[in-house]
Order: C-alpha cells, then sequence, then structure tokens
C-alpha cells in the first residue's frame, strides 16, 4: 500500500475550512482510545474534559481568563509566520513582559495614582518587544537561525525571572516563600463583569488585537507586504519590500503583543510575580496559530478550544484522577492532526494499494 | 582520583548525550530534512528507557527501549513530513510539544522512583594508564557506543556509496530523484536514524547522568542539540568537538556554583543556552560559509512529479 499525492491546480476552499474540524475530530477520537487504555470510560472523560467546563458561567469566565494570553500571543505568532519569521520565544517574551511590567507595582508599591496600571501595560509590552528585537537583530544582522535564539531566550528569561523573584523582588513579609508582594489594588487588572466571574480586561486586548490584525492582514499595505514577503522573499524585493525590515517589524510586534499577554496575566490573574507565571502559554499559542489557520479570527476560535484543554485538564484531575499531563498530550496530537489534515486543502491523497508503481 | 579526572568524567557524562543527539541529527539534516523534534524524541527516549530499566531489572534493556521509543517517535514525523508534505518546523515543533506531554504522563508513576545506573565495563590493560586509563577505559557502553557512532557516521557519509546517495538527496532532491535514488525511502531511514540517535542520548540521561526519571529532565538539551549540528557545519567530527564544547560549559557552570563565586546560580545556569547563541552568531555571521555548508534542500518537501 502507497500513499499518493497530487496537487490540487487551486487551494481547496472547500478543505481549507473542514480540514481544523477534521483535526478535531480525530483528535476526539484518539483522546477517547487514549482515556480507554488508561481505564477510563471514554465517553464519560470526553464530557468531564471538553463539555462539562461550558456549561457553568464562572467557568466560562475561566475560559476567557486562559484564552486571552493563547489569543494574544498567537495573533503576535501568526504576523510572524506568515511573513516566515519563526518567532518560537514567546514564551519568553511573556516572562519578560511580566517582569518589566511589574515594575511599577513591585519598586514604586507606594506610588498610587491611575497611570499605574496603563503604564505597567506599556512597559510589558515594551519588554517583551525588546526581548524580541534580541532574535531579530541577531537574524537580520548576522544571519543567526531565529528559530534556536528565540528559544535559548526562553530559557534565559525563565532563569532572570527566578532571581529576580529570589533575590531583589522578593516579598520581605513573604515568609521567605519566592514570591513578590501582592499588586496594589490600583496594579490590578479589572474585572470585565465582576458579578458572575473573574474574566479580566486581556480577554478585550485579545479580540481587539486579533479583529485589528484581521483588518491590517486583509486591507492595508503592511498586511500585502507580509503575505507577500512571506510566500517569496524574491518576490517580495521585486515589489520594493526589504526582508530585513519585516523581521524586525514582525518580531517587535509579536514581541509586544507577548509582553502585554504576561503583564496582564500577572496582574489580572495572578496578582504578583512567582517564579512560574505560564502553564506553556508561549508554547500552546503557535498551536492556536496554526489551528487558526494563521488567521487572526480563526486564531479567537482556536484560542478558546485550546483553552478549553486547559480547564479540561484542570477538571479531569479532579473528578477522573488522570494527570493534568492530559492536556499537553492533547494539544501536541491537536496540532499533529491540524498539519496532516491541511495536506488535503493542497492535494488530492490516493492511495495506491498495487505493488507496481505508476499502476494507478 | 584527581579532582581533574573527576572533572573530565563528569564533561564526559555531559557531552556524550549532546554527541550522539547531534550526529543522529546530522545524518537526518544531511538527507534534507529537518527535524527540531529532537527534544521531544530525546524525553521520550529517557522516559522509555527508564521504564525498560525498571521493568526488566537491566539497564541493557533500558537502552534498547530508548533507542525504539526514540526511533518509533520519529516514525510519526517522518509520516507527516515525507508523506503528506507537511510543514516540517510546524511538525517537529508539535513532535516537541507531544514528547514533552506524553513522557510526563508516562513517566508520572516513575517520579522519584530510584532508577538503575548503568555499570562501568572496564577495559583490561588500557584502563591501568595514567588518568587517560581512569577516564576514557572504565566507561559505560553509551560513551563507547558515542564515539563509535562518530567515526561510523563520518565512514558512512563521505566514504560510502549509501552516504553518497544520502547527500546527493539532500543537495537536490530532484536531480537524486531523476539519477532512480529512492528520495522518500533514504529519508524515511534519515529520519529514524536521528530518533534512534536521540533516543539513545535520553536513555543517557535516564540511565547514567541523573540515575533517575524527572519531568522535562531533557531540558532543552535537544535544542542546544540542533544548535550544534550548525556549529559543526554539517560535519561528524567538529559535532564531536562541539559537544564536548558545550558539555565542559555545563560542567564549569556547575562547579562554579559550587565554588560559589557570587555570581547568582541562576546567572551561570543561563550560561550553556547564552553560549549557544554566542556560538550560533559567530558561525552564521559569514553568510557565505553558511550557504556552502548547509544541506541545500534542508527544510523543503519533495513531492514526486507523477
Amino acid at each position: 500500500m502507497r500513499i499518493e499525492l497530487e496537487k490540487r491546480p487551486d487551494v481547496s476552499k472547500l478543505f481549507a475550512f473542514v480540514s481544523p474540524l477534521l483535526a478535531l475530530a480525530l483528535t476526539l477520537a484518539f483522546g477517547a482510545i487514549m482515556f480507554a487504555m488508561l481505564g477510563k470510560d471514554p465517553v464519560e472523560a470526553l464530557d468531564a474534559f471538553f463539555v462539562e467546563p461550558l456549561l457553568e458561567v464562572w467557568s466560562l469566565h475561566e475560559l476567557a481568563i486562559k484564552a486571552a494570553p493563547l489569543i494574544l500571543i498567537a495573533v503576535g505568532l501568526a504576523v510572524c509566520y506568515r511573513s516566515n519569521n519563526w518567532n518560537i520565544g514567546a514564551e519568553g517574551q511573556f516572562t519578560i513582559g511580566a517582569i518589566t511590567g511589574s515594575y511599577l507595582p513591585i519598586v514604586f508599591y507606594d506610588w498610587h495614582s491611575p497611570l499605574v496600571l496603563p503604564l505597567m501595560l506599556i512597559l510589558g509590552a515594551l519588554g517583551g518587544a525588546l526581548f524580541a528585537a534580541i532574535p531579530a537583530l541577531l537574524k537580520a544582522h548576522f544571519n543567526t537561525n531565529e528559530i534556536l535564539t528565540s528559544l535559548m531566550l526562553v530559557y534565559i528569561a525563565q532563569l532572570f525571572l527566578d532571581w529576580l523573584i529570589r533575590g531583589a523582588w522578593r516579598d520581605p513579609q513573604g515568609f521567605n516563600f519566592p514570591v513578590s508582594r501582592d499588586f496594589a489594588p490600583e496594579a490590578v487588572l479589572p474585572a470585565i463583569w465582576e458579578e458572575s466571574g473573574r474574566a479580566h480586561w486581556a480577554f478585550i486586548f485579545a479580540i481587539v488585537a486579533a479583529v485589528g490584525v484581521w483588518f491590517m492582514l486583509r486591507y492595508t499595505l503592511k498586511g500585502f507586504e507580509i503575505v507577500v514577503l512571506g510566500q517569496s522573499e524574491r518576490a517580495g524585493r521585486f515589489a520594493g519590500f526589504s526582508s530585513k525590515k519585516m523581521i524586525w517589524f514582525s518580531f517587535l510586534f509579536s514581541g509586544a503583543l507577548a509582553g502585554l499577554a504576561g503583564i496582564a496575566e500577572v496582574s489580572g490573574s495572578i496578582g504578583h510575580l512567582q517564579p512560574a507565571i505560564s502553564p506553556g502559554y508561549g508554547f500552546t499559542a503557535i498551536i492556536v496559530a496554526f489551528l487558526g489557520r494563521l488567521n487572526p479570527l480563526g486564531i479567537i476560535a482556536s484560542g478558546l478550544v485550546l483553552a478549553l484543554t486547559y480547564l479540561g485538564g484542570e477538571a479531569a484531575q479532579l473528578s477522573l484522577g488522570v494527570s493534568d499531563k492530559v492536556t499537553r498530550v492533547f494539544q501536541g496530537l491537536l496540532l499533529f492532526f491540524v498539519l496532516s489534515c491541511d495536506t488535503l486543502i493542497y492535494y488530492k491523497i490516493r492511495i495506491v494499494w498495487s505493488r507496481v508503481r505508476g499502476a494507478a | 582520583m584527581s579532582i581533574f579526572e573527576a572533572i573530565l568524567l563528569t564533561v564526559i557524562t555531559a557531552s556524550t548525550p549532546l554527541v550522539i543527539a547531534a550526529l543522529g541529527e546530522l545524518v537526518t539534516e544531511r538527507s534534507g530534512v529537518l527535524n527540531l523534534g529532537v527534544e521531544g524524541m530525546m524525553i521520550m527516549g529517557a522516559v522509555a528507557a527508564f521504564a525498560g530499566a525498571q521493568m526488566s531489572g537491566s539497564p541493557y534493556v533500558g537502552i534498547v527501549c530508548g533507542i525504539a521509543a526514540g526511533a518509533l517517535f520519529s516514525l510519526l514525523f517522518a509520516f507527516l513530513t515525507l508523506t503528506l508534505v507537511a510543514n516540517q518546523v510546524a511538525t517537529g515543533l508539535a513532535l516537541t510539544l507531544l514528547g514533552l506531554g506524553a513522557s510526563g504522563m508516562l513517566g508520572e508513576a516513575y517520579v522519584s522512583v530510584p532508577g538503575i545506573r548503568l555499570g562501568e565495563i572496564v577495559i583490561p590493560v588500557l584502563s591501568d594508564l595514567p588518568v587517560i586509563g581512569h577516564v576514557l577505559f572504565r566507561q559505560d557502553l553509551i560513551f563507547y557506543l558515542s564515539i563509535a557512532l562518530v567515526v561510523g557516521v563520518s565512514w558512512f557519509l563521505f566514504r560510502s556509496r549509501a552516504g553518497l546517495k544520502l547527500r546527493a538527496i539532500g543537495d537536490s532532491h530532484a536531480s537524486a530523484h531523476a539519477l532512480g535514488i529512492q528520495v522518500i525511502r533514504t529519508r524515511y531511514l534519515a529520519v529514524m536514524f536521528g530518533g534512534a540517535c536521540a533516543g539513545l542520548a535520553g536513555a543517557q540521561l535516564s540511565l547514567v547522568y541523573t540515575p533517575q526519571w524527572a519531568e522535562n529532565m531533557s531540558a532543552g538539551r535537544g535544542w542546544i542539540t540542533l544548535a550544534l549540528v550548525v556549529f559543526a557545519s554539517w560535519r561528524p567530527w567538529r559535532v564531536f568537538t562541539g559537544g564536548y564544547l558545550f558539555g565542559a560549559v555545563t560542567i564549569l557552570q556547575l562547579h562554579a556554583q559550587a565554588f560559589g563565586l557570587g555570581i547568582p546560580s541562576q546567572f551561570l545556569s543561563m550560561l550553556p543556552y547564552a553560549a549557544t547563541i554566542v556560538v550560533l552568531i559567530i558561525i552564521s555571521h559569514n553568510r557565505r560559509t553558511t550557504l556552502i555548508n548547509t544541506p541545500a534542500s534542508l527544510g523543503k518537501a519533495f513531492v514526486p512529479e507523477r
């Protein structure tokens, strides 16, 4: 048996829409098998994982909280990936954004002003952008592989945060726990609708960013430049676009969004700095970007789906007693199926049963 | 045993997994396939080796399990990128994410279970040599394998007919296909060799380096491996040198932490990662030499015309 591919004359519009759904269905099917092998009732497990978190208002708020950083980061990454710049270090930019944004509420704890929060958010975005500037500089001027440099910087950012929290920024009243002091109330990102749950403004930022980038990609020259340079650097050069400038633009842009996600998460959901501030949002956002077909509106939907895997993982840990690592497995599987189903968009797949080459 | 010998021994232990995994990735990349999933394959190898050793009571069974896990896991990547021509960068990332998750899940039962250390094989006569004898000839099987792999891969790539074909595919898959060389089949084998090596490197981590299982114990080594291949400009002996350089940085920062130089330990722990970045800058600075050395069809999908 052999699998043969035949290039479609045109990109299949049908499969561009169906393939993410097919990938979801396949992930669920494999998830069911996995739960069965773990000795759990698959229907009950999938229900606990993917349905129950959607049935209560407070947990919909939690969904928005988890989706916000994923969408924010993934929208930035989509700009990068579309222009063929492989920023894999969003997790590091998220961490640095959280640190630079926390500078005000931790170091100037006694400064009370309505300006604190907007300044924090700006500082966070700046920090993320500056940290992303490192791989951009290295790629633009030294031709250094941005995948590897941005990734190495993740480990450096996490160690830097660890050092800060155990050293200069440790809460003097914290009983020696490695946490910073809690942010003052004016440094906390407010909830959107306090009566029903915790979801805060980060989700609104995420939606605004997604719609804004969607508009940019579709209707502006910058968007056209991104797409052209991504598809062919040569064609972009003929059109007078600079791929060097695009490296800077895409990295600074995605870094700023990741940094904003970082400070929003710390200020809105956690309330202080601590050594672990992210359950891998920066990496999961890569899956979100691909599942959303690198389209900002698609990313809103896929961000919600991936946020559900985090919630489901927590729920499954409590109600089924399965490890919360299941979440990661689901996320990895989903990316696999998304990538394999995407083949259907560009190719017709034929399964050839005969052993003779070309007989079909 | 002098402190010097002790340091040398730890450097070797830290370098061996880097050398092995990088050699595997080197062969994969020479065939024109960029597999960013080394970290994932390595951690799967580590957990499989630990589990295999626990269940059988023999670290050697563990090694076999590690290799098999790495190779099988890489098949997933091969199927997606070679048969379904999925994007290699994204698929490699998926492999790493899935590997980190699956290994965490499979390994949960083994957290804080005492491990089985792979024993030394003492080579008679040679092991009695001063200094070198103790360091080089009282080592575990995986160290000897790493040396054999350097020699073997080097011979295979540059002295054998099959190696010539593999390099030809990596440089121009269309021409190689026109000459009747089996592009896809060769690439499958190259990817699986890379996976097997990453699995063996993982086995070294959980059977020799720290004989236990801990989540995410590969700690970015798979990524450093990818940098090593670039550093080595796709040459086996330079992978060997580079691997030991990185191993030395890792160990020396640990010793510096123990001495307490007044530098916070977190900054010393950053050193291997920072060194990777610096080395990448130096290597890729000269655009022309990187272009000459990089396999020309690296990362490009191949769909035969029919």
